[in-house]
């Protein structure tokens, strides 16, 4: 549905988006992650048709963006960041413009109107202006206007941002659901969020894609994956060091000693992820073991060192 | 879609957004106050002893547009920019054209409302006297036009900036350039070239909306002064689009 090939943007000397390339198909959910100031707004800007690439194409449902902008756009619902509205309207009467624009008229436009009110829970705001609105409101409702006309592809600016927990699960409710039939690409600092509804992510780091991939495959690259962590009662932290760090598939040993027992955490070299917790059963055998647990990898470890290679390289020495 | 639906969506919104909020109204009730103080009390209108509207009403005209039309015309595009609006409008399935063309339709209907209100003036001076009605209405037509060229110019300068008083200022100033350039003062002082100059004082005097209005105001409907409104509102409305352009490629 979405199709971006080397898209760049300079603005002025400053590179902002170098050389994207991606595409996203019917079904999938791509969550955009990356730093601020990276070039997930712009990029966003760019496939939404607001901003004129200075290289690369975008293609949306087959139509060209340069070539034939308002059929592109037309498949394309857009949350900007910061969920802006016209503040001198009711909330209804954005909403009516917003599906008339989009070519929906008469019975049409009102069902439509209907439909996104019932989905976003706008039905107490209806009829108040938007520049009085709560500002979960206003993000609902600028929200609503993205999906009034039901569009195959759905270009959402960190949709989450400055909700609180409740409206967030909701939001991210929608967004699994529409899913299913369309193609979207979403942006969000929560990483968690990731999880909860991405099928890919993709993190951007000066203006390049820099991680492509499902968030399991993503959480692979972290240190953290296949570590395991116990906790040990009744010994020393020097002979636990000893004896755990003469395992060959254990790189490195993260020990902590509180006053009922000891932490352990044994991160495995990579290419021995799947020996390590079969080893560390072994050379427990016997021991007072109060825990123990396998770790999945940490998405906000990868996006660390993805993106700040010195420093997470520098804490993992420390 | 046809264009035509696109701008009338638009143009219903920006119509909407006057009235939604007591500019419009303000606005309405200064301008007829205005006019009303103007051609009574500085025009004299009783004391000319003439059935006409042309020089103690219209006269004033360019000099009010000077300051009100860059009132209705700032917030058009600075705002969308600083509520940031903008981007939700140009990533809509329109041209920028249907855009810029509803929203210049919008503010000039808007214009031409506060002007028919005006017409308390024609019911007096027809009840005072009998004026010729086709001089009357020649010279709202071009008041109307005047209007419209000074509003595309808040257009362009609208677009250049997302606050609403740089934009009011700047156009203020480029109005009155066009206002300038046929004040008999001006004039005037451009006659004291030599000869070989005129050309420039032709130019020059070309430009200027209070030429091309007189002819509106004395009921001669001269196509080239027709022409000259709305070449300028045209091509104001082209700059505003490549002003639109330029802003989203930087």
């Amino acid at each position: 549905m979405i199709k971006v090939d080397q898209l760049s943007k300079f603005f002025g000397a400053k590179r902002a988006v170098d050389g994207v390339t991606f595409e996203v198909a019917r079904g999938e959910v791509l969550g955009f992650l990356g730093p601020n100031g990276a070039g997930k707004s712009t990029t966003m800007r760019m496939i939404t048709g607001f901003i004129t690439p200075t290289s690369g194409s975008v293609h949306v449902g087959g139509h060209d963006l340069s070539l034939e902008p308002v059929a592109a756009k037309r498949r394309i619902g857009y949350l900007p960041e910061n969920a802006p509205a016209y503040t001198d309207m009711t909330v209804k009467g954005f909403l009516q413009f917003a599906a008339e624009i989009r070519g929906l008229r008469g019975a049409a436009r009102n069902a439509a109107v209907q439909a996104v009110v019932e989905k976003c829970f706008l039905q107490a705001v209806l009829h108040q202006n938007v520049d009085t609105l709560s500002k979960g409101y206003r993000h609902r409702t600028c929200f609503a206007q993205s999906i009034i006309h039901d569009p195959d592809v759905l270009v959402l600016d960190e949709p989450t941002d400055g909700l609180d927990p409740n409206q967030k699960h909701e939001i991210r409710q929608l967004i699994r659901q529409m899913g299913r039939e369309k193609a979207i690409i979403f942006s969000t600092h929560i990483l968690e969020e990731v999880d909860a509804v991405c099928t890919r992510a993709m993190i951007i780091d000066r203006g390049r894609v820099v991680a492509n991939g499902t968030p399991r495959e993503l959480r692979r690259k972290s240190e953290w994956s296949g570590a395991v962590s116990l906790n040990i009662k009744g010994m020393g932290v020097n002979a636990i060091r000893e004896q755990l760090g003469r395992i060959p598939s254990v790189r490195r040993l993260a020990v902590e000693s509180t006053a009922d027992w000891v932490a352990v955490t044994a991160f495995p070299h990579p290419d021995r992820v799947i020996d390590v917790t079969r080893d560390i059963l072994t050379a427990t055998q016997g021991w007072q073991v109060e825990a123990l647990r396998t770790e999945e990898g940490r998405l906000d470890d990868v996006f660390r060192r993805i993106t700040l290679p010195e420093t997470a390289a520098r804490e993992a020495k420390s | 879609m046809s264009s035509i639906g696109n701008i009338r969506t638009i143009l219903k919104r920006e119509i909407s957004a006057y009235f939604s909020s007591p500019v419009a109204y303000v606005f309405i009730v200064i301008f007829l106050l205005l006019n009303g103080f103007f051609t009574f009390m500085v025009g004299g209108f009783f004391e000319r002893g003439e059935a006409a509207l042309g020089n103690a009403f219209f006269n004033w005209h360019p000099w009010f547009y000077l300051f009100l039309v860059p009132a209705v015309g700032m917030r058009l595009w600075a705002d969308e920019r600083r509520v940031g609006t903008l981007e939700l409008l140009l990533t809509m399935p329109i041209t920028p054209w249907e855009a810029i063309v509803g929203k210049f339709a919008a503010s000039w209907l808007f214009l031409g409302l506060a002007l028919a209100l005006t017409f308390p003036v024609v019911l007096t001076v027809n009840y005072l006297g009998s004026p010729d009605n086709g001089v009357i209405l020649t010279a709202y037509v071009g008041s109307w036009l005047m209007s419209g060229a000074y509003l595309a110019i808040s257009c362009i300068t609208s677009a250049m900036t997302r606050n609403q008083v740089v934009s009011f200022i700047l156009s203020v100033v480029a109005c009155l350039f066009l206002i300038l350039a046929g004040f008999p003062p001006v004039i005037n002082l451009l006659q004291a070239l030599p000869g070989h100059w005129q050309w420039l004082v032709d130019a020059v005097t070309s430009f200027s909306v209070i030429t091309h209005f007189s002819g509106f105001q004395r009921g001669v409907l001269d196509s080239r002064d027709v022409v000259f409104f709305l070449s300028v509102i045209l091509f104001s409305l082209f700059t505003t689009s490549v002003i639109l352009r330029t802003r989203r490629t930087n």
